[in-house]
């Protein structure tokens, strides 16, 4: 395999960076909505580089993160479109007599934005915590989560009356007094999103370039071995799962933000674990792969299932058995022809 | 108390099916250390088998018949998986998941390409129509036959591995994969045929849920999370162990249904697995084991 030119190494994040700043004069409204979603997964998508590819814990259920995040902005944005005293329209429909009392903090939009960073992070802490402090992890960690994603989406999707059930939460119309209807508020929430992009990327290289990163693949390669050295590997495996929870939470309330809804389809068992592909098509260990992998699988989902929706799934598990097959280090991995 | 014995009544019923759908997956788990994520879709094979026979041989026998065709179909299927795909991974479990994932993915579109997305119906014979009643419970003749499956798998199984040639192979490669290998044990033709009799009994699985509502592409869905869980629960490689675990979630399952709805039930089903490896992370059945990373 080739080595690539240093140069090449080197300048490409630059001219991606200039490329992504300059999308918002190219691109169209719609186009530029597709790409500032496709780069909230992105985000997401970082976060696995840390739990899956540093930590060696395969998470099949991030969806669930994601969804933590998108529900508190959702939950603030139907709240704080209605004249004080009144509930969200779909409660009516389903004939509530009262907004639910853990709603009605969600009216604050410090609170809603703080819920949608710390409850994942919270959640999977305590999470990851019980599970790993009783050193079971590997093939179990990953049933248990896909087990997670499922009885997550089945809760919403059964409270119809306070989470809008199956359909979700839709119709927003502002944030933070922003009309979302406008193009300049779409342009800005796209700055937003390349910019926690580019913090959590520069954050997660220098964080698994630390001393934390180093222990963290050591627990990956030889938890026990970590153990006869002194140190549990316990603490670094859920700090490193909880961080990647608060990129998903993140990533969940952007995407609410551009897409305008969120619901039980978008994080239930099957998109949690395609989460995981595209960071798998990336490179599991690259950070960089990383947000080329969400990008990419993205891009090909929206290019393929808008021409042949029932075409899709076969793409998908092909991708998994040949990705995981035959490049089991991703585009990074062809990229620089060994592991990183 | 009524209600009570009919609920319990369900998790037994519910267990049994959760014990056909998790045994295949335990075995081969206990052996190789790999999860099949496309076991569900093995269910759904033996549904459609199950389906296609009656089609060819309807009347009181054809259930009987679709069995050892559904147990036969899946088995070859998750021959060509274990053959194809799994050996080439064995020493990546997390990555088994991911592959296998896809093969299940390819599967389900494929029967609903093949079959519609709506499902088939599967007609129980008149002699699994009825109902008998026991201690003021009605139970349905079909339930019961299904129990009456789980428990005669189970015997069989036991059967092979304690007093056939194959299931003294099998345990010498669960105990030391690598001291079997140097005793000459063809410990990849061991993990075919483990993993051959595991797709079965998914195989045979998919038949009882064709007994119990429409065979469709998402039909082992329901059931394989709760199978997973199973083997979570149930300890490395022990059949007792998860037996256990699939009669506990089961009635554990149907009964919390008499306080909460179906889908609380569920996430009380994942906090009973987690708060259970609190106080046993190896599982019900731990086999006593000096070595370290087992």
């Amino acid at each position: 395999m080739p080595e690539v030119p240093a140069i090449l190494r080197r300048g490409l994040p630059w001219l991606l960076l200039a490329l992504a700043a300059a999308a918002p004069a190219a691109l169209s409204g719609y186009d530029l909505n597709l790409l500032a979603r496709f780069m909230a997964m992105a985000i997401l998508a970082l976060g696995l580089v840390l739990v899956w590819g540093h930590g060696g814990i395969l998470s099949l259920g991030q969806g669930v993160f994601f969804g933590l995040g998108g529900y508190a902005i959702a939950m603030h944005m139907k709240l704080a479109d209605l004249p004080a005293g009144e509930m969200p329209d779909f409660m009516v429909w389903s004939g509530r007599e009262a907004l639910p009392l853990w709603w009605a903090p969600f009216g604050s939009a410090t609170f809603a934005i703080a819920a949608a960073i710390l409850v994942p992070t919270l959640v999977a802490a305590l999470f990851a915590w019980a599970v790993f402090h009783r050193r079971v992890g590997g093939t179990y960690f990953a049933l248990i989560t896909q087990a997670l994603a499922l009885a997550f989406a089945t809760l919403i999707i059964s409270q119809q009356d306070a989470t809008g059930g199956f359909n979700g939460l839709t119709d927003f119309y502002s944030i933070l007094g922003f009309g979302l209807a406008s193009p300049r508020t779409g342009v800005g929430l796209y700055w937003l999103t390349l910019a926690i992009l580019c913090a959590a990327f520069v954050g997660l290289r220098w964080l698994t370039a630390s001393r934390f990163g180093m222990l963290l693949r050591a627990a990956r390669d030889g938890e026990n071995r970590v153990r006869f050295l002194g140190y549990s590997p316990v603490p670094f495996k859920v700090v490193a799962f909880a961080i990647g929870a608060l990129l998903a939470g993140i990533a969940g309330a952007l995407f609410t933000l551009h897409a305008g809804v969120v619901s039980p389809a978008l994080i239930g068992v099957v998109p949690s674990i395609e989460m995981v592909i595209w960071v798998a098509v990336g490179g599991r260990y690259s950070l960089a792969g990383a947000i080329v992998g969400a990008l990419a699988v993205n891009l090909a989902r929206d290019a393929v299932s808008s021409a042949f929706p029932e075409l899709w799934l076969y793409c998908m598990g092909a991708l998994f058995i040949l990705v995981v097959t035959l490049m089991p280090n991703g585009l990074a991995g062809l990229l620089k022809g060994r592991a990183a | 108390m009524d209600l009570f014995l009919n609920q319990l009544f369900n998790g037994v019923s519910l267990a049994s099916l959760y014990l056909l759908a998790s045994l295949g997956l335990a075995l081969s788990f206990g052996l190789m250390r790999v999860i099949n994520m496309a076991h569900g879709e093995m269910l759904m094979l033996g549904g459609y088998l199950a389906w296609a026979t009656l089609l060819v041989v309807p009347g009181a026998a054809g259930i009987l018949i679709a069995m050892p065709v559904a147990f036969v179909g899946a088995a070859a299927m998750g021959g060509v998986i274990q053959t194809v795909l799994i050996r080439r991974l064995s020493a990546r479990p997390l990555d088994t998941l991911l592959a296998t994932w896809g093969v299940s993915l390819v599967l389900q579109q494929a029967a609903r390409d093949l079959f519609g997305a709506v499902g088939v119906e599967v007609r129980a014979p008149a002699w699994l129509e009825g109902s008998v009643e026991l201690a003021g419970v009605v139970i349905p003749t079909a339930r019961l036959f299904i129990i009456g499956v789980a428990v005669a798998v189970l015997g069989g199984l036991a059967l092979i591995l304690l007093k056939t040639r194959i299931g003294l192979l099998v345990r010498a490669v669960n105990q030391d994969r690598m001291m079997a290998s140097a005793t000459g044990i063809a410990v990849g033709r061991v993990d075919l045929a483990v993993f051959c009799l595991g797709s079965g009994v998914a195989g045979l699985a998919g038949v009882m849920l064709a007994l119990l509502g429409p065979v469709t592409p998402s039909v082992g869905q329901a059931y394989i999370i709760p199978a997973f869980l199973v083997v979570v629960m149930g300890g490395l490689g022990s059949i007792t162990g998860t037996t256990a675990a699939a009669v506990i979630l089961g009635v554990f399952a149907a009964l919390a249904q008499l306080f909460v709805d179906v889908s609380v039930s569920q996430m009380l089903l994942l906090v009973f697995v987690v708060l259970f490896i609190q106080f046993r992370p190896q599982g019900v059945v731990a086999v006593r084991t000096r070595q370290l990373d087992a």
